[in-house]
């Protein structure tokens, strides 16, 4: 009974040991991975894969995949840009809006929002298939920004704007915070909350779940709305740090959020894991995209190797699952 | 010890085996010898070990202890599909088919036949598929794709897939758990004939009157050892049920009724469209009152629309649904689950696994998931609360878990079932409608079911009974509905209602 125990201990933190060997690993082969700008570096960096690795999350675990981060968070940042820089035009009534701040961010995470929840009615009125449905909005938005962008950044920002991506805030760079405060969130919203709950049910049996009274479309609608509003999120973030809405910003994000989200455990057929098995996930592709760099290998095998990890993850997880039945 | 009166050699030998799941014994020293040319029965509850020795037998499980001996030979099948090869063939409970393939495409499966190009050669499957087809006297064209079937004829295209291989064991693990009369009739008539060509089968099924009619001996499992064994000519249905309960069924019927003369439910002129078909009615004008405390059964052949009325009342299929619900005198619109559980309406599916539980959740966590609103605050769950209830629920019930905080799919069916149950008594219902609740689930969980029922209904629940198995609906309904292709054919009170009176409305036919 109790090597079956230290077992299952085992296999529940295996990501977190995982982490700790590489940091080990890491700390004996460089001096600077262990020092505290390299850290902060780090975990900004990964700040903006952790926001849209918990929408992803979110979205697997109802049994769906969303392909569009990438490009929402693109329009979205391109759209805050634009409303910072120039305000609103309405050229047949003669009227200009400008935004404030506070108004242009709510405004860009209720675009990203409202991609989202497009994804979710095609999903759920339309019965695409989320790879297709959000495949389309991967490309649909992609081109909107082009359209919006002209194909060139909008760069020059006020430096309250400038302190979202790049400020510190009690000795913790803002990004962190940010992301901090998601993960915190999306926690108690999982476990504590009926929205949670019904999110777990789904992904673990939508035919029950709808035979026991849920709501089963406006729970996914929330759910792709939520993914396209912390896409948007990164946007803003993205943006603020370079200073510049960029056209092609996140492009591939998308990739790097599903192997975050797989790696953290969470079963791609829904209803299975955790978001914080997501966060260990952002940690370990996080770290060894640094060890790797600070290591000096080629960035050629830097992607094959993470490629590897992926895939050994996956396999690692399968096996488990296989051995508990 | 066995009496060896039969002068042939058995085919398939199973010698003191025994088998563990880490630590727990499945399968404790079991001997079991299979003759050709007979049927023998394997009969136990749930968990008893018959899926699991059938799975030795056949290859699945490769590690055990003890030997199988084939033909007088030790044998260790390294999987099914070598136990195949030497002519020992298992058909499971659940189909292995392909949806969206042919009938022939499906019975060639992983043995197809090549043309001298080395191509599919489809004239000559097709051939050999009508053939056998007909030799089962299933009249059906083999082009069919398998997803237009009724559960029941993929069941007989499995078993048909199975002859094709020139067996001589073959394993049926609950053939008839989904199929209609007329089906098991055909597959006996299979049987019957797979007898006479010396093939020995081994039959696993929870309805004991089924094998006085198709099986020769038997063996009785219980808890993973032998607890008898003979030949079925010699013994009473009642003697094979108290081999496998150890306790008689005597108590399982309605003894003292309630029935109030207030009206919960009352259905009128409920009709279901077929959405596949404009003028094919799934439910056609189906009427009925239910008073409190009172326990009403559906029965009707397979398709006759016995689930359909559960699912047209409780809001599945709003579109395609018309006619009038009223609960406790007030008509209800029900326009989806939601509303349906508001009027006090409660259903307990008939496929516990695809319709009824979350498999990976929890007991605690299945058992509120109906009733979540009740026990949260601004959409915050009360955990606490939450295990409580279960807790409740579980002794009520005498369910067999460790605690509420046991994932759902490792419970056995009987104890899967109570779960859904619980889950909807946790709704607080008026009217409790329940598909199917007893099946595959073992004789024990099954009286409890039955008593539940008693006391519920005692309690001043409404409670709709659909089953499949008369004698179920004999020993707990007060009074029957008759389904015939979609139409009600008969109204019978309990005192009135015989066996051969519901078949006979039940095969009643359209004018």
């Amino acid at each position: 009974m109790d090597t079956q125990d230290l077992k299952t201990k085992l296999i529940k933190f295996q990501s977190i040991i995982a982490l700790l060997i590489m940091c080990i690993v890491l700390s004996l082969l460089s001096d600077r991975f262990m020092s505290a700008d390299n850290i902060w570096n780090v975990m900004r960096q990964i700040s903006v894969n952790m926001i849209i690795s918990v929408g992803m999350t979110l979205v697997i675990l109802i049994g769906g995949i969303d392909l569009s981060v990438g490009s929402v968070l693109a329009l979205s940042g391109a759209i805050t840009a634009v409303m910072l820089k120039y305000g609103n035009e309405f050229p047949g009534w003669n009227i200009h809006i400008g935004f404030t701040l506070i108004g242009a961010l709510l405004g860009g995470t209720l675009i990203g929002a409202f991609l989202g929840w497009f994804n979710g009615l095609t999903i759920t009125r339309f019965k695409v298939p989320p790879f297709v449905a959000t495949l389309a909005m991967l490309t649909i938005a992609r081109g909107l920004t082009m359209l919006l962008t002209g194909g060139f950044p909008i760069t020059g920002f006020s430096d309250q704007m400038a302190f979202i991506g790049t400020g510190w805030f009690l000795g913790i760079p803002m990004p962190v915070w940010i992301s901090a405060v998601v993960v915190l969130v999306a926690v108690v919203l999982t476990n504590r909350t009926r929205l949670g709950r019904y999110i777990y049910a789904i992904g673990g049996n939508e035919t029950a779940a709808e035979l026991s009274g849920l709501k089963i479309n406006k729970i996914k609608l929330i759910v792709y709305s939520i993914a396209g509003a912390l896409a948007a999120v990164g946007g803003i973030i993205v943006t603020s740090r370079l200073d510049s809405a960029q056209p092609n910003a996140g492009s591939g994000f998308e990739l790097d959020a599903i192997a975050a989200v797989v790696i953290g455990g969470t079963s791609l057929s829904g209803g299975k894991g955790t978001i914080m098995g997501t966060v260990q996930g952002t940690l370990i592709i996080g770290i060894l995209n640094n060890g790797l760099v600070l290591l000096n290998v080629s960035p050629f095998w830097q992607q094959v190797i993470k490629g590897m990890v992926i895939l050994v993850a996956v396999v690692i997880e399968k096996f488990n699952s296989k051995d508990k039945q | 010890m066995e009496n060896q009166n039969n002068q042939t050699v058995p085919v398939l030998e199973v010698r003191n085996v025994s088998k563990d799941f880490s630590g727990i014994y499945a399968l404790k020293n079991i001997d079991l010898q299979i003759f050709p040319g007979q049927v023998h029965a394997i009969i136990g509850e749930n968990g008893a070990g018959k899926s699991t020795l059938m799975k030795i037998a056949s290859g699945v499980y490769t590690e055990y202890a003890g030997d199988v001996i084939l033909d007088g030979v030790k044998v260790a099948f390294k999987n099914p599909k070598q136990a195949k090869e030497q002519g020992v063939v298992i058909i499971h409970q659940e189909l292995n088919l392909i949806p969206y393939l042919s009938i022939t495409e499906n019975l060639f499966l992983g043995n197809e036949l090549v043309n001298r190009m080395g191509l599919l050669d489809y004239p000559e499957m097709h051939k050999q598929a009508k053939e056998l087809l007909k030799r089962l006297h299933f009249d059906i064209n083999p082009h069919t794709r398998l997803n237009m079937l009724r559960v029941g004829q993929q069941q007989l295209v499995e078993i048909a897939k199975s002859l094709l291989l020139e067996s001589r064991v073959m394993i049926m693990d609950e053939p008839t758990s989904a199929i209609s009369d007329h089906e098991v009739a055909l597959l006996f008539q299979i049987i019957k004939e797979l007898k006479a060509k010396g093939v020995a089968i081994v039959y696993i099924s929870h309805k004991l009157n089924e094998l006085f009619e198709i099986a020769d001996r038997f063996t009785v499992l219980r808890d993973g050892e032998k607890v008898g064994s003979g030949s079925m000519a010699g013994t009473s249905h009642d003697q094979l049920i108290q081999m496998m309960v150890g306790r008689s069924l005597a108590d399982s019927f309605r003894k003292v009724v309630n029935i109030q003369s207030h009206e919960v439910l009352r259905v009128e002129n409920l009709c279901f469209r077929n959405p596949g078909n404009e003028n094919d009615f799934l439910v056609n004008n189906i009427c009925f009152s239910l008073n409190k405390g009172e326990v009403l059964g559906i029965c009707g052949l397979m398709g006759a629309g016995r689930t359909e009325v559960l699912e047209a009342i409780f809001g599945l299929y709003p579109k395609d649904v018309s006619g009038k619900i009223f609960i406790d005198g007030e008509e209800k619109q029900i326009r989806n689950v939601a509303d349906a559980i508001d009027a006090g309406i409660a259903l307990v599916p008939e496929d516990r696994k695809l319709q009824g539980l979350i498999l990976n959740m929890n007991v605690a966590q299945n058992t509120s998931l109906a009733s979540l609103a009740k026990i949260s605050k601004f959409s915050f769950i009360n955990k606490k609360e939450e295990e409580k209830i279960s807790l409740n629920f579980v002794k009520k019930l005498n369910t067999q878990v460790s605690s509420p905080k046991m994932e759902v799919q490792k419970l056995s069916g009987g104890n899967q079932q109570k779960v859904v149950i619980a889950k909807w008594l946790a709704t607080n219902p008026k009217v409790l409608l329940l598909d199917e609740p007893t099946r595959g689930i073992d004789i024990g969980a099954k009286t409890e079911i039955y008593r539940l029922i008693n006391e519920l209904a005692q309690q001043g629940m409404g409670i709709v009974v659909v089953s499949s198995e008369l004698p179920e609906i004999l020993s707990v309904s007060d009074s029957i509905l008759v389904l015939s292709e979609s139409r009600q054919t008969a109204k019978l009170s309990r005192e009135e209602a015989t066996e051969e009176i519901i078949m006979k409305a039940a095969l009643r036919e359209k004018e």
